[in-house]
């Protein structure tokens, strides 16, 4: 499968997505620079990493939504190709408009690093088939805004058209519904604050996130 | 008659330098000094630049090994890891900027140690801090400690490497002077390492990263002189850290390094643009002329003065070989960050700087970095304290509720509340971090099944009472902890943090501090590869504790090996490595329950420390043991109460002997590990044991809820998890 990883300044876990992306698929993805303004051809899938890009300045991935590349980025993600954006990519694409809501700073004040359990709510996605019947896996979280807020209107939509994809089992930032990743209506665009690219590993984190990129292997 | 250039007046100069030392710039100059001369001496020969009053002492410590490719005097330590790897690595001190300011005094702290390890060409895997905090009810703690890790974290995890462990301590003695001490590990390859030296004439002097503003200026003197309660005023001198301007600069600094574009490199940290031109000139092998109207400035106006002393963080000075400039350029570019050749290097081995057309400095490097002053200052010997056993103190009426006290005590509960702060886990390799029961974290080296182990260690209530046993004990523990994960421990870093070393007492601590040091790394082949000396850490004449905090390194060779202290099983044999003779002076024990903080420490015998540990390690890697914990502050009591937590299992201790039970249970005797090991392999482990004159008792068997002890002292692991867990919300004010 070929695909891509979106670099900006400040991006962090962009070799981190590589790496997960490499080792599921077998083939590195392309990192392509913010300024580029096209993705490689034949891009069949594209994610946006985590981290802090443009500093989290003005507000967290305000300035990446408006990137050189979020036209080509947007496009794919029209064409119906899978999408993923985690932590700071899940702020950028909120950002972008591509999934709804917000995410504000943790009700704590503080940023929260621990390995989170999570319910997965909807196995039957792009980024969740390959669970199988599995519902409780343990993922990381490190972040300072994964608050995630929308009106009531929204939040019982979401929920009723399956799009909450997963949710904490003990909630780490205050995340309305207890909300930790989302799809959009599409079903090829996630983002979800958790870190799956953290969790590929018996050494490190974990193998609870493997599974997301083997649906995302599977459905391309 | 002192003379004076036009410009300084004598309160000037006595403001920037000793009236001696200032006399010392007259005969270099062979003239007085102008303002900007005088600022570059008072910055280059202060404690922090030029270690003026440590030097003497620190050429004790041994620097040398078949691991070591770099010792003290770059920007960071170097040793082998094998497989054409080396791993770089510094601890520094960030202590009065942090107090004054504590979010971006540990903030900067942070980002000036990382700039340490990757101006060597290293890409930083791993950060560790060592935090002192002023007595928990003491009214500026809880402010300093929100500021301080809201710093850290607000730094590390912008700049994207882990946070992964560390220590945190309380104490009145740094209620006036707090402790925050950053340590970063980085890895290259030994072919790819840059150095400050190197430099030749006629090559170009580049300046890139953020540009230069007033702020910071004069941090390094300010690090060399005592607080009073006018201190908060100082503020503008701390300076303020951008970390996603340092991402960027990794980013682009190591892509640099993978051209042959670089001759020498060094970051622009304490006495900034002064003291990283002046370290690449060496001594005078090469000179300098710099044009400063070519520096990147943030203000305008800015002064030769102020730009040559502030301390602007995110800036590195490189020279590159002639010509390579657009290299450095395009790539600096591409990242949207400062580039500019300000100069060139020259024969002339002197200091050249001019500004808006006039020369305003000329001083020969020679002399600037040779003549520093060095001093031999006077220093008294400790007053050795008695020692102190269990059969002098009474026994606890109540051992569960003792126990329950102690683990709920500053120094031993758990500081989740902090470390669940720090991103621990991104770059994905972080095999252990504060969160695992693990003695040291365990960092992956990327792409490869071996793992560099680092830990940060000192007791300073025992290198109060006897300054050479607890120098010796910092080295021992680091070692022992390096030991109890699996690894093989390979060198140390170190921050020396003291008071005013101008009183004979204090200079006695460091020298006796460095004695102990010495010997241990000398004993236990553990070499001081990096440092850092933070003196003056006093307020109104109150000096803190003396801490001579120690980062130590080492090498898992096989990530499958690695060992921690949280798989104990129902049914494990527990057994301690190394004999108990229920020392209690200077314990935690005394300090919680008895109020008292006197008596000598547990005395290291070395040998025997090394004996037991290369014990310990080589049956960690022939898999006899499931779990290992050294065990230290609070001894058995507190390494059985951790090992239970981890474990979610009961650990069923059994006591006999002539031994009272408080000195088995809270004695802090050194060189001793718990271990549990599978009852099948225990008859084995005793024999090898029994072969290699190690001491190895059996104390116990795991199982059920509780620990217990004797069979008739129980303290459940639920009361003990939610009482280590409490400390920390409740001194935050967020206990639920």
């Amino acid at each position: 499968m070929k695909s891509a990883v979106i670099v900006f300044p400040g991006s962090n876990c962009d070799r981190d997505a590589a790496m997960a992306i490499e080792k599921v698929t077998g083939t590195a993805p392309t990192m392509v620079w913010h300024q580029e303004t096209a993705l490689p051809d034949g891009t069949e899938f594209v994610m946006l990493p985590g981290g802090f890009s443009y500093g989290d300045y003005l507000r967290c991935g305000a300035m990446a939504g408006v990137s050189h590349i979020i036209p080509a980025v947007k496009a794919h993600a029209e064409d119906g190709k899978p999408l993923l954006g985690v932590c700071n990519g899940f702020q950028v694409l909120i950002e972008t408009g591509l999934l709804p809501g917000a995410l504000m700073r943790n009700a704590s004040l503080h940023f929260v690093c621990e390995k989170s359990p999570l319910t997965i709510e909807n196995g039957n996605t792009q980024f969740t088939s390959r669970y199988g019947s599995t519902r409780d896996v343990i993922i990381p979280v490190a972040h300072h805004d994964g608050n995630y807020f929308a009106d009531d209107e929204t939040l019982d939509r979401i929920e009723s058209e399956g799009q909450v994809v997963f949710r904490y089992a003990r909630n780490p930032n205050g995340s309305a519904r207890d909300i930790a990743g989302i799809i959009n209506e599409g079903g090829n665009v996630m983002g979800m604050m958790p870190h799956p690219e953290r969790a590929i590993d018996a050494d490190h984190g974990g193998t609870d996130g493997l599974a997301v990129f083997e649906s995302i292997l599977g459905s391309a | 008659m002192t003379q004076y250039a036009d410009d300084i007046t004598p309160e000037i100069a006595a403001s920037h330098l000793p009236e001696d030392e200032y006399a010392k710039t007259v005969e270099i100059l062979g003239r007085p000094p102008n303002i900007v001369e005088l600022g570059i001496f008072s910055v280059m020969w202060s404690e922090h630049c030029s270690y003026k009053s440590s030097r003497v002492h620190l050429k004790n410590f041994p620097v040398t090994g078949d691991k070591v490719i770099q010792g003290p005097g770059e920007n960071a330590g170097v040793i082998d890891i094998g497989d054409g790897q080396a791993c770089i690595f510094k601890m520094e001190s960030h202590n009065h900027p942090s107090y004054i300011e504590p979010y971006q005094g540990a903030a900067t702290g942070v980002g000036g140690i990382l700039r340490d390890v990757f101006t060597m060409g290293a890409r930083p895997i791993a950060l560790m801090n060592a935090l002192r905090f002023g007595a928990p009810e003491h009214a500026k703690t809880r402010q300093l400690v929100s500021g301080v890790v809201a710093g850290i974290g607000g730094y590390g995890n912008c700049v994207g490497v882990p946070t992964v462990g560390g220590e945190t301590n309380f104490h009145a003695g740094y209620n006036g002077n707090i402790l925050v001490n950053a340590m970063a590990v980085g890895i290259a390859d030994t072919d790819k390492i840059f150095y400050a030296r190197g430099a030749e004439p006629g090559q170009p002097i580049v300046y890139v990263g953020s540009k230069t503003g007033r702020d910071g200026i004069h941090g390094a003197t300010m690090a060399s002189a005592e607080f009073d309660d006018e201190s908060d005023e100082k503020r503008p001198t701390v300076q303020v850290g951008d970390p996603f301007v340092e991402k960027k600069l990794i980013e682009a600094c190591l892509e640099l390094m993978d051209t042959d574009a670089i001759a020498a490199v060094q970051d622009m940290g304490a006495a900034g643009l002064t003291s990283s031109s002046v370290e690449m000139a060496g001594k005078g092998q090469v000179g300098l002329l710099m044009d400063l109207d070519k520096v990147p400035q943030r203000e305008e106006s800015m002064s030769a003065y102020e730009m040559m002393l502030s301390e602007s963080q995110e800036r590195m000075l490189f020279i590159l070989k002639p010509g390579k400039e657009h290299i450095a350029e395009a790539i600096f570019n591409k990242w949207e960050l400062d580039v500019a050749t300000i100069g060139e290097t020259t024969d002339t081995g002197r200091m050249v700087l001019t500004h808006k057309g006039d020369t305003v400095c000329d001083i020969p490097l020679d002399p600037l970095a040779e003549d520093a002053p060095m001093y031999e200052r006077p220093w008294a010997r400790a007053i050795p304290e008695s020692a102190v056993f269990a059969d002098e103190l009474a026994q606890p009426k109540d051992y569960a509720e003792t126990i329950l006290t102690m683990m709920v005590s500053p120094d031993l509960s758990s500081k989740a509340w902090i470390w669940r702060q720090y991103d621990r886990h991104v770059m994905a390799d972080t095999a252990a971090s504060s969160e695992d029961p693990a003695d040291a974290a365990i960092v992956r080296v990327h792409g490869t099944n071996k793992a560099i182990a680092i830990t940060t260690d000192c007791t300073p209530r025992y290198c109060e009472n006897h300054p050479i046993e607890g120098g010796k004990q910092a080295v021992a523990e680091a070692w022992r902890n390096l030991t109890a994960v699996g690894a093989d421990p390979i060198a140390i870093t170190d921050c020396m943090n003291f008071g005013n070393p101008e009183k004979e007492n204090i200079m006695g601590q460091f020298a006796e501090c460095v004695e102990g040091m010495s010997e241990a790394c000398r004993v236990l082949n553990f070499p001081v590869v990096s440092g850092n000396v933070s003196l003056y850490n006093e307020t109104n004449g109150f000096a803190i504790p003396p801490t001579p905090a120690v980062g130590g390194v080492g090498l898992i060779p096989d990530m499958s090996k690695r060992m921690g202290y949280g798989c104990v099983k129902a049914g494990d044999i527990l057994m301690v490595v190394g004999d108990t003779a229920g020392h209690l002076g200077a314990s935690i024990y005394m300090k919680v329950i008895e109020n008292r903080e006197d008596g000598c420490p547990p005395p290291v015998d070395l040998g025997v420390e090394k004996r037991n540990g290369d014990f310990v390690r080589e049956q960690i890697r022939s898999d006899a043991i499931k779990a290992c914990h050294d065990l230290s502050d609070g001894g058995l009591a507190a390494a059985a109460s951790e090992m239970a937590m981890a474990s979610g299992t009961g650990l069923n201790l059994v006591h006999d002997g002539d031994l009272p039970l408080h000195g088995w249970l809270f004695g802090e005797d050194q060189a001793r590990y718990l271990i549990a090991v599978d009852e099948a392999k225990a008859k084995d482990i005793r024999k090898a044991a029994k072969s290699a004159s190690v001491p190895l008792h059996v104390i116990g068997i795991a199982g059920g809820e509780e620990l217990t002890i004797n069979g008739t002292i129980e303290v459940s692991i639920a009361d003990l998890k939610a009482v280590n867990e409490s400390f920390m919300p409740t001194l935050m004010g967020e206990a639920e």
